[in-house]
């Protein structure tokens, strides 16, 4: 496949990194996302969609949601392009001077410019403390299930206490042979419907549910063979199992990037607050993913950074072009 | 201003005495940050990320729990019958004297 080709390579699509897209746009400059979610918004639309924000200057109120879909209307004139459900693995040089971004799918984006908005990281599966549970990672324990198809006639242990520890759980119980759902405490949270349909399936023995318990051991030769259930008053409990799949939601982790040579202080990317550069010129980062000096994580500090951003980007692709900041109470907008 | 004692317990196990206002709607996450102690507070205060956890130390009875809190537990680790998210703990005047010890980082 040919490479996308663009003038700002933006990691991550959440609101930092789509307002980019508009500041870029006023100055013609065009914009491509890549975010490993599998859609735009980032944490807004992946954890707290219905949650209101209170600080969006003009926007007394406002669900994150719906701050996320007010910014792809405003940048919808300047058509980004998306790559989406995919990680940034490695960035690298081309002949022409241009950064080349590739894919944990391969594919391959460039640009001249590289603008990290990735805030948090990439969300990854949360693994709980179990000394060697990376021993047997695809060797029966697994952090997100695929194909339902791969537990038949299986024993499953399943832990968690969410929505989809629960929906899991129910649905397992059609194709495992023995379906186990240990969680912390008695109460479950996620949709009701779905508590209901586990006490059922549970009363009916469908479910093997161990409740104030926690999974604290495995083992297995080369494959998972027995999962340690740690009961608050019971003690110890040894339970057969063929797999066993955590599933404690997401955390975010700063991923490949780490590796990109860049000036990194605690997990946050060091830049220059002149124009939100990085160590490495060409690359920017700005949003909750930089650190500076009095750093603030506010989504409008991120709004701000991106359009200072713009301002160096574009003296960098068009060195000789005097440029003028466009008021766009004169002009409107003009897409492209 | 009004201020109370508290104690922050690193996971070192180093004692940080910590002098913290209670009039300006400040959380004991906001309080760790203030302080460079290593709490993250990713979600920014929303009891979404668990990376304030801590335990309750001394004797405050300060363990009736919102189901957000209740929830983001569930997806943590180390859990103990004395956790608590540090972002949903307001600093009061009635927590003079609060001890509180950070729960280990986990992935």
């Amino acid at each position: 496949m040919k490479p996308i080709e663009t003038d700002i390579i933006i990691v991550g699509a959440g609101p930092c990194g789509l307002f980019t897209v508009f500041e870029a746009g006023l100055l013609k400059l065009k914009c491509h996302l890549i975010d490993y979610l599998p859609q735009a918004g980032g944490q807004l639309t992946e954890i707290y969609p219905k949650k209101p924000i209170y600080d969006i200057p003009g926007f007394p109120e406002i669900l994150a949601g719906e701050l996320v879909e007010n910014l792809m209307k405003q940048i919808a004139p300047f058509k980004p392009g998306f790559t989406l459900g995919e990680r940034c693995e490695t960035i690298s040089k081309t002949e022409d001077g241009k950064f080349k971004v590739v894919t944990n799918r391969g594919t391959e984006h460039i640009a001249p410019v590289v603008a990290i908005a990735g805030g948090l990281g990439c969300f990854e599966p949360r693994k709980p403390p179990i000394a060697n549970l990376s021993d047997f990672e695809d060797k029966g324990v697994e952090y997100i299930i695929k194909d339902p198809e791969f537990y038949r006639n299986k024993k499953v242990v399943v832990a968690g206490g969410g929505d989809s520890a629960l929906d899991w759980s129910i649905f397992l119980t059609n194709v495992a042979s023995e379906v186990s759902l240990i969680h912390r405490r008695t109460e479950f949270r996620g949709a009701p419907d779905s508590v209901e349909k586990v006490m059922e399936l549970a009363s009916n023995k469908k479910i093997n549910l161990i409740t104030n318990s926690e999974v604290i051991g495995l083992s297995g030769n080369g494959h998972l063979k027995v999962v340690e259930i740690k009961h608050q008053t019971d003690g110890i409990i040894s339970k057969e199992a063929d797999h066993f799949v955590p599933l404690f939601g997401l955390s975010p982790k700063l991923g490949p990037i780490a590796d990109w040579g860049l000036n990194i202080d605690k997990n946050s990317i060091e830049v220059n607050t002149f124009d939100y550069s990085t160590n490495i010129e060409g690359i920017y980062a700005i949003g909750d993913i930089n650190t500076y000096p009095g750093k603030l994580k506010l989504i409008l500090c991120g709004f701000h950074e991106a359009t200072l951003m713009c301002q160096s980007a574009f003296k960098r692709i068009y060195p000789d072009k005097n440029f003028v900041l466009k008021y766009t109470t004169v002009n409107g907008i003009q897409g492209f | 201003m009004s201020l109370i004692n508290v104690t922050i317990i690193d996971r070192e196990g180093v004692e940080h005495k910590i002098e913290a206002p209670t009039d300006i709607n400040m959380n004991v996450m906001e309080l760790c940050k203030a302080n460079d102690l290593p709490v993250e507070g990713t979600c920014g205060g929303m009891a979404m990320c668990a990376s304030c956890h801590c335990y309750i130390e001394s004797s405050h009875d300060i363990f009736s729990r919102s189901d957000a809190e209740e929830d983001m537990l569930d997806q943590a680790f180390f859990v103990e019958q004395n956790s608590r998210l540090g972002c949903q703990i307001k600093l009061a005047d009635d927590l003079e004297g609060l001890t509180l010890r950070l729960a280990p980082e986990s992935n």
